[in-house]
């Protein structure tokens, strides 16, 4: 039963591995660019969301909804005025420019907030949990994991429901093309990037919420994102969600056999499919 | 200055790769709702010629209105917007979008409506270009004159002044390439307003009452199609024909 249980418990941490993800495999889904500053996003929005709780005193989930759309606005700005001018046909400077931009991140953080580590207080939430069978879930990795299957489901009805998502999927195909439409792909690309930054402060809610963060933390999500995007097949959103499960699985499973290979399965994981399936489990096109 | 009929006029439009004159002072009058064909040997500058009035590439010189309108410095999507519609040779579609959402995304943005009020127009296209039991196939799975019709239904949904049509009928046979100029015969019948280049030259002559034949980045012969195919000029150029 302890292994069905250490299993229960890697897909609800999968959850939030997809958090993190969902809005790296967005962006990546329709502009073909990895933000590798997308982890340190997340921290700046867990930071924003700290800053909210604490100054204004407010609830972290009322918090959420006043950080989301200021994220929506830093995501638009910094593609319409930095990244835009990097996204074309040379994948190398919008890796370099998301790069510098991590660096300019972290050091800001540091520069506001210093080195010390902080937490979004939950109050009872934190620790409480419910029994199904013999297995106990905690409450907080259970609404992780419920939000990232609703955050799939909602990018999957926006991309396949909806008239933004139809100019989306034509601006990724060929923005090009897409511009003898009447498309404008700069701001089909922003509203894209602020999106990611929507969904980059759900995940920094709960990072912030589950565990202690720091300025210096980022790159490590972005890896944890990166591997559950590859996992799933790039630009696939529910391939994403099962990376997510599949990080959190190996994860809890090498915890279970050594408390030390917790880290080291998940990234073992992501090898072995990329060895096997180099495109990933769910390469995008399949809905 | 063109008069008040003229759709598009371009006034001594040049443009150059490095020391090569592609498109050289080239000016022209098109009136509403006139075909024009455009032809000329390969390296004529046709392709050329059709990117600048498109948009995709710019002239070093000369001005290029659209209804009386300076769109000279504008963009593909600031041309679409003002009522410019373009169909490639190698169809543009789209991996990722159904034939009918094709049309959805090109009515809607490129007429700045919404989808609800785009649907019905959306569904007469369909109609006239012959796509209409193909709406909810995946643009990358039709075949080559099912792409073909598309490129032509995807132009005409952002609801085209001017539509530009750049060798839509290469690499058709000839059963294909009849059913496409048919549509395409009608469009104009309904008062579209064409520019078209192309290599099929009996698919060209059926549609459009005037051409311009292109040298070296220079017209040569403008004028309706019989007089300038018999023109010694370009039998001599362009068919290579000694008269």
């Amino acid at each position: 039963m302890i292994w069905v249980d250490t299993v229960v418990q890697g897909i609800l941490l999968g959850g939030l591995y997809a958090l993190f993800a969902a809005g790296l495999s967005l962006v990546f889904g329709i502009m073909r660019v990895v933000n590798l500053a997308h982890g340190d996003l997340i921290v700046m929005a867990a930071y924003l969301i700290l800053v909210l709780v604490t100054a204004l005193n407010l609830s972290p989930l009322i918090a959420l909804l006043l950080a989301a759309p200021l994220m929506f606005a830093v995501g638009w700005l910094l593609q319409q005025l930095v990244l835009n001018r990097t996204v074309g046909e040379d994948v190398l400077p919008p890796l370099l420019v998301t790069f510098g931009l991590s660096v300019v991140i972290q050091n800001a953080l540091l520069e506001g907030f210093n080195a010390d580590s902080r937490r979004i207080g939950a109050g009872s939430l934190e620790i409480a949990s419910f029994s199904v069978g013999p297995i106990t879930i905690g409450v907080m990795p259970a609404l992780t994991f419920a939000t990232a299957i609703l955050v799939t489901l909602a990018l999957q009805l926006i991309f396949y429901r909806t008239a933004l998502g139809r100019a989306f999927r034509a601006t990724s195909d060929d923005p090009d093309t897409a511009s003898l439409m009447g498309i404008r792909p700069g701001n089909i690309f922003a509203v894209a990037t602020g999106l990611g930054m929507v969904v980059a402060t759900i995940a920094a809610l709960y990072l912030g919420m589950r565990a202690n963060f720091d300025p210096t933390i980022g790159p490590a999500r972005l890896i944890y994102a990166f591997e559950a995007v590859i996992i799933g097949g790039m630009g696939s959103l529910w391939g994403t969600l099962i990376g997510g499960i599949v990080i959190g699985v190996a994860q809890t499973v090498g915890a279970a056999i050594d408390p030390e290979w917790q880290i080291l399965s998940g990234h073992l994981a992501f090898l072995v499919i990329l060895l096997v399936r180099p495109r990933g489990l769910f390469p995008a096109g399949g809905r | 200055m063109a008069d008040a009929g003229t759709l598009l006029s371009l006034e001594g439009v040049t443009k150059r790769f490095g020391s090569l004159v592609v498109a050289d002072a080239v000016t022209l009058d098109l009136p509403r709702g006139q075909a024009l064909g455009i032809i000329g040997p390969n390296g004529a500058g046709k392709s050329t010629l059709l990117n600048l009035i498109a948009g995709n590439l710019m002239p070093d010189q000369g001005l290029i209105r659209l209804n009386g309108r300076d769109i000279t410095g504008t963009s593909l999507t600031q041309r679409c917007r003002m009522g410019m519609g373009r169909a490639f040779q190698i169809p543009q579609t789209f991996s990722r979008l159904t034939v009918f959402e094709t049309l959805l995304v090109a009515a809607s943005q490129g007429r700045g409506i919404s989808e609800s009020e785009a649907a019905g127009d959306c569904v007469s296209i369909l109609e006239r270009t012959g796509l209409l039991d193909r709406a909810n196939q995946v643009s990358g799975s039709l075949n080559l004159l099912q792409r073909k019709r598309l490129e032509l239904a995807r132009a005409l949904a952002t609801g085209p002044d001017l539509l530009l049509l750049d060798e839509i009928a290469g690499g058709l046979t000839e059963a294909e390439c009849a059913s496409l100029v048919g549509t395409i015969r009608s469009l104009h019948a309904g008062g579209t307003t064409i520019v078209w280049i192309e290599h099929v030259l009996h698919a060209l002559n059926s549609v459009v009452e005037r051409l311009i034949v292109l040298d070296f980045g220079r017209v040569i012969q403008d004028g309706a199609p019989d007089a300038v195919m018999a023109s010694r000029e370009v039998q001599e150029i362009y068919l290579g024909i000694e008269a």
